[in-house]
């Protein structure tokens, strides 16, 4: 039987290139940052606002606020030890500075900075410019924290534009 | 008869998993019942009307724009409520969220976070069991 080999090998290498470009544009998309998936984490920080992904912040700020839970932007949300220290170990391993993260949203930060907000990041301060104050206000909106208000699929990952 | 021995059977487990399931919260209320006694010995019981009015009043003692327990949970204990940060919160009232209040250490740690978010100090042991009393009938 004769195969036709070549037309095979083209039908494959483009198959490849497609598979790599696809998975480039979900891997590096400024606008899809993997969500949370640690079960304790989705629970503890997920109960008041959404489980933010750990790629936002670098893993000194995880450090951070995950150390001064008992004043977490004026409210207590305190856990206890070994909880703490689990959704922490989690949340610096996929932290945006993590080996092999590189987080387009930390881009301005300088070295060491430890920022808390996510919303104070430069970056997120750029992507927000053109929305306007009265918009955070509405009573639908409510906080910066509140992602999902507009960026409906926020809990997939995904913060694009609406 | 096999079936009735199975039907039988089937009724007993139903029967044992509900029973598990309100049987921590009747631990609970039984701890709170123990504590309150202790802190009053004219404590006369847990009152519902009681445990209505300490979620409705807009206490003041507290945060600002937290100053009753509706400001998140909402007026209807049996709709959904919603955080400051947009999250919404399962319904309080126990016939609409019957898996709420089995589990002591989290209604521990929520009655001490939001306590002082609304009043500015821990709940007692009466105002506990006043509360969960409201939200078990309601």
């Amino acid at each position: 039987m004769n195969i036709p080999l070549r037309p095979l090998a083209v039908t494959l290498v483009a198959l490849a290139a497609v598979a790599t470009l696809l998975g480039r544009a979900q891997a590096g998309d400024d606008e899809y940052f993997p969500p949370v998936t640690d079960k304790l984490t989705l629970q503890e920080c997920g109960s008041c606002h959404l489980a933010f992904p750990p790629s936002m912040l670098p893993a000194a700020s995880w450090k951070r606020m995950m150390g001064e839970l008992h004043d977490h932007f004026g409210d207590d949300a305190s856990v206890d030890a070994d909880t703490a220290a689990a959704i922490t170990r989690y949340l610096v391993r996929n932290a945006g500075d993590a080996p092999g993260h590189g987080s387009k949203l930390l881009r301005g930060l300088k070295p060491g900075e430890a920022p808390l907000r996510i919303t104070e990041l430069p970056k997120w301060v750029r992507e927000h410019r053109e929305v306007p104050k009265a918009d955070w206000t509405r009573k639908d909106v409510g906080s910066k924290a509140n992602c999902t208000a507009c960026h409906i699929d926020a809990a997939k990952g995904y913060f694009e534009d609406d | 008869m096999n079936i009735h021995y199975r039907a039988l059977l089937l009724l007993c487990s139903l029967g044992l998993s509900v029973g598990a399931t309100a049987g921590e919260r009747e631990d609970l209320i039984a701890r709170y019942t123990a504590e309150a006694r202790a802190a009053d010995p004219a404590f006369a019981g847990f009152s519902a009307a009681r445990g209505e009015t300490l979620h409705r009043t807009r206490h003041g003692g507290g945060k600002a724009d937290t100053p009753a327990c509706t400001s998140c949970h909402g007026e209807d204990a049996r709709a959904a409520g919603r955080t400051r940060a947009g999250k919404a919160i399962d319904p309080m009232a126990a016939s609409v969220s019957p898996t709420r209040y089995t589990d002591a250490a989290k209604v521990e740690k929520w009655f001490k976070r939001n306590c002082n978010e609304v009043l500015g100090r821990e709940c007692s042991a009466r105002e506990k069991g006043d509360w969960l009393a409201y939200m078990t009938r309601q």
